[in-house]
């Protein structure tokens, strides 16, 4: 649940507020920021520049034009593609393939706590082929709507229905 | 707004990832705000989502991690995180102040750099278009001058009389047409050297028992000259033609050791 009154405190310089921000989005935002690099250590670190991103920023942050997640989410896709961008990872990961959520999720095997890994682990093994890859691409990727039909080869309005109908599928499994 | 249709339409969904347009995304802040049921399922995509997301992040020590965000602010800022705070706050503003002036300023500077080289470029055009009138200017004088020197060649009062080049210069020619009935000598010194400074070359009618020099006048400016036609006043009974190197304004008798070209006129049938 997005807490505006939060997020004011947090905009105002309140330095409880950025530890609950940090309480409540960091470990999504981790995994996004994981399933983009593959790397522990180098997803840490961009984890870290995520949150004083959010301290720097926070007064840019504008409810008109989206969720506070969303901008968060926006922040961590971008560092973590700039990340991709820059020399140094070129230079060490060039042999790696690059894992989806999927992978992670049916590799991992040391769940957190808090996650209900397991639940959703289960469900993604039967998560249709086409959720998996619109979940990535529109959810964990950053991809546009448009960009993802392209991707998808599938047109812009069945993008959003079929998403919904998976997005339904793993909200039904997260009540069970 | 059918509300319902609204959140079925799967359009929440892509508002929460963040892939729709900056203007679609407004519109849905906008029902958001105004209906609580929309904004319910939006907070449930986001809690769904959210969830997915955990389960992908590694293990961590999300403590010692946020222990090390606040060490990164605190030194960043020199003092504590609340301690950035006001700071923070007046760093932005002045920081956006500055950077506004200095985006001002860069963007002044490409005007101003802009406007130098239009009128930079401009000056030249005009200087080039100064430039091309004066050559069209030129041609146009030199046309009306070639076709002043062939109305001189085919008219019947002219006679040719050639000059040829004599101790002083051997490979000196020059030619005079002369027209008796309008008392003018053109004189055509295309073949003569450049003289050299100070010096100028004289003509001369001359009579020839005696041997009597009249000077009809001088090729002034000869080097400037491009087709070295010079139009002199004869009223004499010339029976010979010399040119002479002379000190410049001229000689009242000719210089016979500078005696460039000389030439008879042919005698009239």
């Amino acid at each position: 649940m997005q807490q505006d009154g939060l997020i004011l405190e947090l905009q105002n310089g309140n330095q409880r507020a950025f530890e609950r921000i940090y309480e409540l989005y960091s470990e999504s935002i981790y995994g996004v920021i994981y399933s983009i690099l593959n790397d522990e250590k180098i997803a840490e670190e961009i984890l870290q520049d995520v949150f004083l991103k959010i301290w720097d920023n926070a007064s840019s942050y504008n409810s008109d034009k989206g969720r506070f997640f969303t901008w968060i989410l926006n922040i961590a896709r971008n560092a973590s593609i700039d990340h991709i961008r820059s020399k140094s990872h070129k230079n060490k990961q060039k042999n790696l393939t690059a894992d989806n959520f999927v992978d992670i999720l049916e590799s991992k095997s040391n769940f957190s706590a808090k996650a209900d890994a397991i639940g959703i682990k289960k469900y993604i093994e039967v998560l249709k082929p086409v959720c998996k890859k619109l979940i990535d691409l529109l959810f964990f990727k950053g991809f546009t709507q448009k960009e993802t039909a392209e991707e998808l080869d599938m047109p812009l309005g069945t993008v959003k229905t079929k998403n919904r109908a998976c997005i339904n599928k793993l909200r039904e499994m997260l009540v069970e | 707004m059918d509300i319902k249709e609204y959140i079925s339409s799967g359009i929440l969904e892509l508002y929460v990832y963040g892939a729709l347009t900056e203007a679609e995304s407004r519109e849905v802040s906008q029902a958001l705000k105004k209906h609580p049921e929309i904004r319910q399922e939006v907070e449930e995509i986001e809690a769904a989502l959210q969830k997915l997301a955990s389960a992908a992040a590694p293990n961590y020590d999300a403590d010692a991690l946020l222990a090390s965000i606040k060490r990164k602010l605190s030194d960043k800022s020199g003092g504590t995180v609340i301690g950035i705070e006001k700071k923070k706050e007046t760093n932005w503003v002045s920081y956006m102040g500055w950077a506004a002036t200095i985006a001002l300023l860069i963007g002044l500077f490409f005007v101003f750099e802009d406007r130098n080289s239009l009128r930079e470029q401009l000056n030249s055009e005009k200087a080039n278009n100064a430039q091309m009138e004066q050559q069209i200017a030129d041609a146009r004088e030199d046309a009306n001058k070639a076709e002043e020197l062939l109305a001189v060649l085919r008219d019947k009062n002219v006679s040719k009389v050639q000059l040829q080049g004599q101790n002083a210069a051997p490979g000196a020619y020059a030619a005079v047409y002369w027209n008796k009935e309008e008392n003018k000598a053109y004189i055509d010194a295309k073949e003569l050297p450049e003289p050299p400074r100070g010096k100028v070359y004289q003509v001369w009618s001359l009579k020839l028992e005696p041997l009597t020099p009249t000077s009809i006048g001088l090729l002034e400016e000869f080097a400037a000259d491009n087709n070295k036609i010079f139009t002199l006043e004869n009223a004499n009974e010339s029976q010979a033609f010399g040119i002479t190197l002379e000190p410049e304004g001229g000689s009242e008798s000719p210089t016979m050791e500078q005696l460039y070209v000389l030439g008879t006129v042919a005698a009239a049938p």
